[in-house]
């Protein structure tokens, strides 16, 4: 890919709070056009970096550029190129749903024509119409997120910065969000999200690096990480909890790559689940349940740390 | 860019202000009724009937209501600089809403105090139009008292809000009412002249930026103004808001960019 089209620009970059380092040094390229996640458990750096590409947190250290501008020095006019959906909302509740948006285009000083035109576009995308005129305080966490990304949206930026965009959302919110991204992704806007839910991962990224302690463990696509970091399928074991670190102890025997005892659970990575399962059975070992499943990327993040990504 | 920048943020301030500004504007007129009625013609009244030497030969009405003016001014100032700054800083993130845009955090700072002043001219120029109600009005300088209340209630509303952004609970607001806008309120020759304090409490009153918008206003609303007094009063002022404005850039910069 032509050094051009490469958005965003990171080496060593670091994030500290006093003594508290956040961010630990990393390093990524961001490539117009594609769908970047920063994947990772809550604490892992992911929102530090995301505020640094936001021009709204200095770096402690290393270098990092954003559309070829440095983002201390340039600040104004690399933020008038980007769309950001923070973490938590913050709409004005006391405005209505197309206020929201008027003063935001305001923001970017966007003449008063161009700003409704695209404010009722917008809305229409994000299926919040039919909204337009009411408040915002008493729509759903839903609504109000989607109406974070159609604000995001009114500069027409280059680049979007979602901040866990579904996190606290029902499964139906979230994937009317994922709906609306996947779309965005289609007409070629260039995404960087943090998420610590795998299936949003999964779904959204092209490419992504998966963050731990404020450091990157290991980066690439979903598939490329999977295909490295896990086996193909996943065995997963649940036995009488009387009985359960017994039996994770006989299952050291068990025709498995890899085992990963976890709390309730026992994890076995094996190229054939069910061949595995046969195996256990062979053992004299009976699960209370078991499921055969594909590895996915919560897999990866044990793997990569010791630790699961949802707690 | 820096004043269409803050415009931007003014903009947003009167796009909310839309929705409560009736009720602001009764309030702006209710108060100054209620004070000049009370204080001026009812406690006027009793202060006239001893012919006091003190207020320099005017009916206690006329005496008060410039130093009313300048007051209500501080009290404006604090209202639009506590809560709507913790509110948006804290509770909506309306500011961090538009930290996210071009805006810098002085832009934002700056906006707000755009707001502000607005606010100041629209209070002060209600109160103006109430005292001349009351006839509580000496001289046709009191057009000139508007901006000087103006900048009065500036040198309240720039420092506040510097410091109201560094804030996380509005407990330090109930403080900063408690002990300095009500000790002001009643000792910076408002209701009744300096020189009546005891002599070692004077210099405090005379440092305040309460009492120098005070002295203005009066001598103005008087007509005994004199340009030597009357520019030295400004420039403190005028010292005292920039001073805050330097404050606020520097804290609401260390609060938004973190």
């Amino acid at each position: 890919m032509p050094a051009t089209d490469v958005l965003i620009h990171a080496r060593g970059l670091a994030k500290s709070f006093g003594s508290a380092t956040a961010v630990a040094g990393i390093d990524f390229d961001l490539h117009r056009a594609e769908a970047f996640g920063f994947l990772g458990p809550n604490g892992a750096g992911k929102s530090s970096t995301m505020r640094m590409i936001g021009c709204v947190s200095p770096p402690s250290g290393g270098e990092l550029s954003i559309l070829g501008l440095d983002p201390v020095a340039d600040g104004p006019a690399i933020r008038a190129r980007l769309g950001v959906v923070p973490q938590q909302d913050t709409l004005d509740v006391e405005l209505t749903v197309r206020e929201n948006l008027i003063i935001y285009g305001r923001y970017f000083g966007l003449p008063r024509g161009v700003i409704a035109e695209r404010a009722a576009r917008l809305l229409e995308f994000v299926q919040l119409a039919d909204r337009a005129e009411d408040q915002v305080e008493p729509l759903s966490g839903g609504m109000k997120r989607r109406l974070t990304i159609a604000r995001s949206l009114i500069n027409e930026p280059e680049i979007l910065l979602l901040d866990e965009p579904t996190t606290g959302l029902d499964p139906q919110a979230r994937h009317a969000v994922w709906d609306r991204l996947y779309r965005l992704k289609q007409q070629g806007v260039t995404l960087v999200l943090t998420t610590h839910y795998m299936d949003e991962a999964e779904q959204l990224c092209d490419r992504l690096v998966v963050m731990d302690r404020g450091k990157i463990a290991a980066g690439g696509s979903p598939r490329d990480l999977i295909g490295r970091y896990s086996t193909p399928e996943v065995l997963e074991l649940r036995f009488d909890p009387a009985g359960h670190q017994q039996a994770a102890e006989k299952l050291m025997d068990a025709p498995a790559e890899r085992m990963e005892v976890l709390a309730d659970r026992v994890l076995l990575y094996t190229r054939d689940g069910d061949a595995a399962l046969t195996a256990v059975r062979g053992l004299g070992l009976e699960p209370l349940t078991s499921l055969v499943r594909r590895s996915t990327l919560e897999d990866v993040f044990l793997r990569l740390t010791g630790r699961r990504l949802e707690d | 860019m820096v004043v269409s920048f803050a415009w931007r943020e003014l903009r947003f301030w009167l796009t909310n202000y839309r929705r409560t500004w009736r009720g602001t504007i009764y309030s702006s007129v209710l108060n100054p009724v209620l004070f000049l009625g009370a204080m001026g013609l009812g406690l006027g009244t009793l202060v006239d009937a001893h012919r006091p030497s003190g207020l320099g030969g005017v009916r206690y009405l006329v005496f008060l209501a410039p130093g009313l003016l300048a007051a209500s001014a501080m009290h404006t100032a604090m209202g639009e600089s506590t809560y709507p700054v913790l509110g948006s800083v804290k509770w909506l993130k309306t500011y961090q809403a538009a930290a996210a845009t071009p805006l810098r955090p002085r832009d934002i700072f700056h906006g707000h105090l755009l707001f502000t002043a607005m606010r100041l001219a629209m209070n002060c120029s209600i109160f103006v139009a109430v005292m001349a109600g009351f006839g509580a009005v000496g001289s046709p300088w009191v057009l000139a008292a508007l901006p000087v209340a103006v900048l009065t209630g500036l040198a309240f509303a720039a420092p506040i809000e510097a410091y109201a952004i560094t804030r996380d609970k509005d407990q330090s607001f109930s403080m900063l009412f408690r002990f300095v806008l009500i000790p002001l309120f009643l000792f910076s020759g408002t209701f009744f002249p300096v020189s009546q304090l005891p002599g070692w409490l004077r210099p405090v009153a005379y440092a305040t930026p309460l009492w120098q918008g005070v002295a203005l206003c009066r001598s103005l609303s008087l007509g005994t103004a004199t340009v030597g007094p009357a520019l030295g009063h400004v420039a403190y002022l005028a010292l005292v808001a920039a001073a805050g404005i330097a404050a606020g850039q520097r804290t609401y910069r260390r609060r938004l960019y973190v």
